[in-house]
């Protein structure tokens, strides 16, 4: 039985309770509806709710186990002999689960008979040549073992999957059986569907951690792997990167960390002083009129998706640089792709970021500290550089923090204007100061790594994952700082 | 100091002079700021109309095509049937241009190089569907192996010797001329456009002076101009070598089942997580780290999102549930993926329009014996409906332009998008999206490429500005101050 008939037998269930409820409640009422308790759905709901929720929660949590259980069962029995052939003992479940999908795809189609998939004597070579019929390609030399384990495992899964069905099914009858008998005119149906409904909106905000939690143990999961395979210590501190997909990569961290930094640095070199100018002149000199016409104008840059300044990084500001710099001009520039065409788009991308945040903590240096400056004989300018900024600076540092975690985290930008070659940090100085050279980033090589053609297991693949993981602890942590120095100035005046 | 107490305050002295300028260039920093910012916009904004809105015009030659009996016979008898077509086409064009009055000495070859490598196709499948439409309506059954475009092998293939009269005897197709549109090559077409100079083509393979001389004239006669190009909007992506076909279809449908499953999956968590956070959490622990987790969320990369994606959607759960919608290139968890996204933006909006709806609403809802749950979704949630509305569309927007995640789940197609062909290829099947298309497309060679992809972007930002007017009159129209 497929899963979406479960489904369908849950909902058939759900729709019968919550009809016979009603019904039920009146009839209990003998007729008289200001007798019940709730209103005549709520018994409805309460049915529905009754056959379906525990069912689909004893499902997710069937599947959670049985995708753990059975491969544990299975890897445990593997040989030394064929361990030491593949390399390591995940890479062999990984080719025997692929063996076993392979099997189940390969009966789907009609290619071979189910008997034939789970018949402990067939012939191996002959299984992977129809699989090669049915488009599933695992590669050469599958071993007898790995061909039997991934017959023991289809057949294990479709034995937990057979047990899964019984007991969603009965816990969906037995739900229904007691909800219905539950059903009179004087149990509180409102309250318990209340309850019910607030718990599922409480499980719909513990998604937000939930994410989190997601994000985080996902990564840690796959950068464990690729410490397994890649040392830690050569992965931090490695100065070189050079990953090819042929294997034997040097994986260095600190290059790609480098060009992530130096192109952040030359955003914010551009969006610091625009951004904070802009709003210094927003905030303290411009009329109502400018005001109200140049920032939403203003903030539109921030609104603009990524892939469109990384289009304009890549065909429209590389090549303009180019001819001022390039062989054509100054000589310095080989490619249109560089930190400075990168580092230039990314700071315009964020002029409103620090000019929005930056005139928001401004508005909020009390006008008394304006007014005590003017009447000490101080100009406006000598006012907002001796007085509001100092008030307002470490408000202006979070936004300006913030900033730079966007900076940091920024993917198509750099992808389409910072181009693929990490730093080098040993021939010259150029290759590593130069803004006018190619330079990589820590999400560039997420991509790469992820979009290139790698197995899935390679330490070449599963470094995406612990850059993805180094990425987000840096941007958290900038993030966490920059909130709390934001938080804490602005608290200070109210 | 004392020099300074002698003088008048209304003398200017050397050194108010230099506060009074420093002023003024503070304030000439701050107006050139803004100049800067907002020159920028309207550069980019000049470069994006300028760059792109050639995407949305083709060149296209009209010519007569007569269908002989002959000729369609021999092209489908022959091994290389595109050829023929070429053949027919060449000569076609021929008598068009001795029609017109223009003369050349071009060979036929170089002279069907003008039309788009895929002209000899479209002109296959047309006869083809021709004949075939024939058949039928001369209720006749015709042959089910066969495609469209091969029913030109009819007239000569043995098998189909029965058919072969009701095609020829009183024949609607046969003998018939056609006027024909077909899209020129991309050369041609950058030409048409200025992209293509004629010192470009003195060095290319793919176009020749010659050529573009021939074109002049035609554009001239008539036969070849430039028209509005809907194949761009709705057509296929198409191969690296047919720059000229490629359109963004499949790409709006992708993203558009991407805004499905967002719109539901994010605005209905989202308004539920706010409605627990802003109405019934109590102050612990917990709810103050769901809180700082949401605003944590708000700031984290979106390409981490793309990482969870892949790690848990597809590599995680995509196996466990033996789903066909939960793998690479599947919109479905594109949305997944972007829905994350958007959470946190839309639990803010939300929650800040809960906020505003007055206490009063609540306490005359209780007081009249609803339930707590009953004052929120009878009364509160519809009150504050059209603010969580714009909230829902800004975010939807925010979704909708997001590309960096949706690399990493696989949602840029090498080559050849292609339309989906049912609901569970329209979640789950091979697809792609409009900002993963136009990276996609930024990526290949030909220049011709680079024009199409800043028109995806003027589409894209017409989407974008058209969501964001819906939200800011919705929010016009409705927004209450209580």
């Amino acid at each position: 039985m497929t899963l979406s008939n479960i489904f369908l037998i849950i909902l058939v269930l759900a729709i019968v309770g919550f009809i016979a409820a009603r019904i039920m409640v009146v009839r209990s009422a003998a007729g008289d509806i200001r007798q019940i308790h709730s209103g005549k759905n709520y018994y409805g709901w309460f049915v529905a709710i009754a056959c379906s929720a525990p069912a689909i929660l004893v499902l997710v949590a069937w599947m959670l186990v049985q995708f753990i259980a059975v491969p544990n069962s299975i890897v445990s029995g593997i040989s030394q002999t064929e361990i030491d052939a593949v390399g390591s003992r995940s890479l062999v479940m990984t080719q025997i689960q692929d063996v076993a999908s392979g099997l189940s795809k390969a009966v789907a189609q009609g290619e071979i008979t189910q008997v034939q998939a789970i018949d402990p004597n067939v012939d191996v070579v002959e299984l992977q040549k129809r699989f090669a019929n049915v488009g599933v390609a695992l590669g050469s030399g599958i071993t007898e073992e790995v061909m039997r384990k991934a017959q023991l495992y289809r057949a294990k899964m479709a034995d937990w999957s057979f047990w899964r069905n019984i007991a969603v099914l009965a816990v969906s009858f037995i739900g229904f059986a007691f909800a219905l008998s539950r059903v009179n005119k004087d149990f509180r149906s409102r309250n318990a569907v209340e309850r019910f409904l607030l718990v599922v909106l409480g499980a719909a905000a513990s998604i937000a951690v939930l994410t989190t939690i997601g994000i985080v143990l996902s990564m840690l999961f796959e950068t464990r792997r690729f410490f397994g395979m890649y040392p830690a210590m050569d992965f931090f501190f490695g100065t070189e990167w050079a990953a090819s997909f042929h294997g034997d990569s040097k994986l260095g961290f600190l290059p790609l960390l480098w060009g992530t930094l130096y192109i952040s640095l030359v955003a914010m070199m551009v969006a610091v002083p625009i951004g904070l100018f802009a709003a210094i002149y927003l905030s303290e000199y411009a009329s109502k009129a400018t005001r109200s016409f140049a920032k939403p104008l203003l903030e539109i840059l921030a609104g603009i998706p990524t892939i469109v300044y990384g289009l304009f990084a890549l065909l429209t500001v590389g090549p303009l640089l180019l001819t001022i710099f390039g062989a054509d001009g100054l000589g310095w520039m080989a490619d249109g792709r560089a930190v400075i065409t990168a580092g230039l788009v990314l700071g315009v991308m964020l002029i409103p970021f620090v000019s929005s945040l930056s005139d928001d903590i401004i508005n909020a240096v009390p006008q008394s500290l304006r007014d005590g400056s003017f009447g000490l004989g101080a100009t406006q300018s000598e006012t907002v550089k001796q007085v509001i900024l100092p008030a307002a600076l470490p408000g202006i540092a979070g936004a300006v923090l913030l900033a730079a975690s966007r900076a940091i985290g920024e993917t198509m930008i750099v992808v389409m204007g910072a181009g693929a070659t990490a730093a080098v940090f040993y021939e010259s100085p150029d290759r590593y100061l130069n803004p006018f050279e190619i330079m990589t980033t820590i999400t560039t090589r997420v991509v790469a790594q992820l979009t290139g053609d790698g197995a899935f297991n390679s330490p070449e693949t599963l470094v995406a994952f612990a850059l993805g993981l180094t990425l987000f602890c840096l941007t958290l942590m900038l993030n966490v700082y920059a909130l709390y120095i934001v938080r804490k100035y602005q608290e200070q005046y109210v | 100091m004392s020099d300074i107490a002698h003088t008048s305050l209304y003398t200017e002295t050397p050194r108010m002079k230099k506060r009074h300028a420093a002023e003024a260039r503070f304030r000439a920093y701050g107006l050139t700021a803004i100049g800067i910012g907002l020159a920028m916009l309207i550069y980019l904004v000049f470069t994006i109309v300028s760059s792109g809105y050639n995407a949305f015009f083709q060149t296209r030659l009209t010519v007569e095509i007569p269908l002989s009996e002959e000729a369609i016979t021999k092209a489908g008898k022959g091994v290389l049937k595109t050829s023929a077509y070429k053949k027919i086409i060449g000569a076609s064009l021929r008598e068009e241009l001795a029609r017109a009055g223009i003369e050349t000495d071009m060979s036929d070859k170089e002279m069907v190089a003008i039309f788009s490598g895929k002209a000899a196709v479209e002109l296959r499948t047309a006869v083809g569907t021709a004949l075939k439409a024939e058949l039928v309506s001369k209720g006749v059954e015709v042959p089910g192996e066969l495609k469209d475009q091969e029913y030109d092998t009819v007239l000569s293939k043995k098998e189909f010797a029965e058919l072969r009269p009701f095609l020829v005897e009183n024949p609607q197709v046969l003998g018939s001329t056609v006027q024909f549109d077909f899209l020129a090559q991309s050369y041609v077409d950058g030409y048409m456009k200025g992209r293509i100079t004629r010192e470009i083509a003195e060095r290319s393979k793919n176009i020749s002076v010659a050529q573009l001389d021939l074109v002049d004239q035609m554009r001239e006669a008539g036969i070849l101009r430039k028209g509005f190009n809907t194949a761009f909007i709705t057509g296929n992506d198409a191969s690296e070598a047919y720059p000229e076909g490629a359109g963004y279809g499949p790409a709006i449908l992708g993203s558009f089942a991407m805004m499905l499953v967002v719109a539901f999956l994010a605005i209905t968590v989202g308004v539920a997580a706010s409605i627990f956070l802003e109405e019934f959490a109590p102050k612990n622990k917990l709810t103050d780290l769901i809180e700082v987790n949401i605003a944590n969320l708000a700031a984290v990369p979106s390409i981490v999102f793309g990482i969870l994606g892949l790690a848990v959607f597809i590599n995680y759960l995509g196996p466990l549930s033996g789903d066909d919608w939960l793998k690479n290139n599947s919109a479905f968890v594109g949305g997944l993926v972007l829905s994350l996204m958007t959470l946190p933006t839309i639990i803010i909006a939300t929650r800040a329009s809960l906020k505003a709806v007055p206490q009063s609403i609540r306490d005359a809802a209780l007081g009249v014996g609803a339930s707590k749950m009953q004052t929120v979704f009878h009364h509160v949630l519809p009150l504050a409906a059209p603010g969580i509305l714009t909230g829902s569309i800004i975010g939807l927007a925010q979704a909708l332009g997001e590309s960096a995640p949706l690399l990493l789940v696989g949602l840029v197609l090498a080559q050849g998008a292609a339309a989906p062909e049912s609901i569970g290829d329209f979640f789950g099947g091979p697809n792609t999206a409009m900002p993963a298309q136009i990276y996609q497309w930024s990526t290949r060679a030909d220049p011709a490429f680079y024009e199409r992809a800043w028109g995806g972007i003027i589409i894209l930002l017409l989407f974008l500005v058209t969501m964001n007017a819906v939200a800011v009159i919705l929010r016009r129209r409705f927004e209450r101050r209580w």
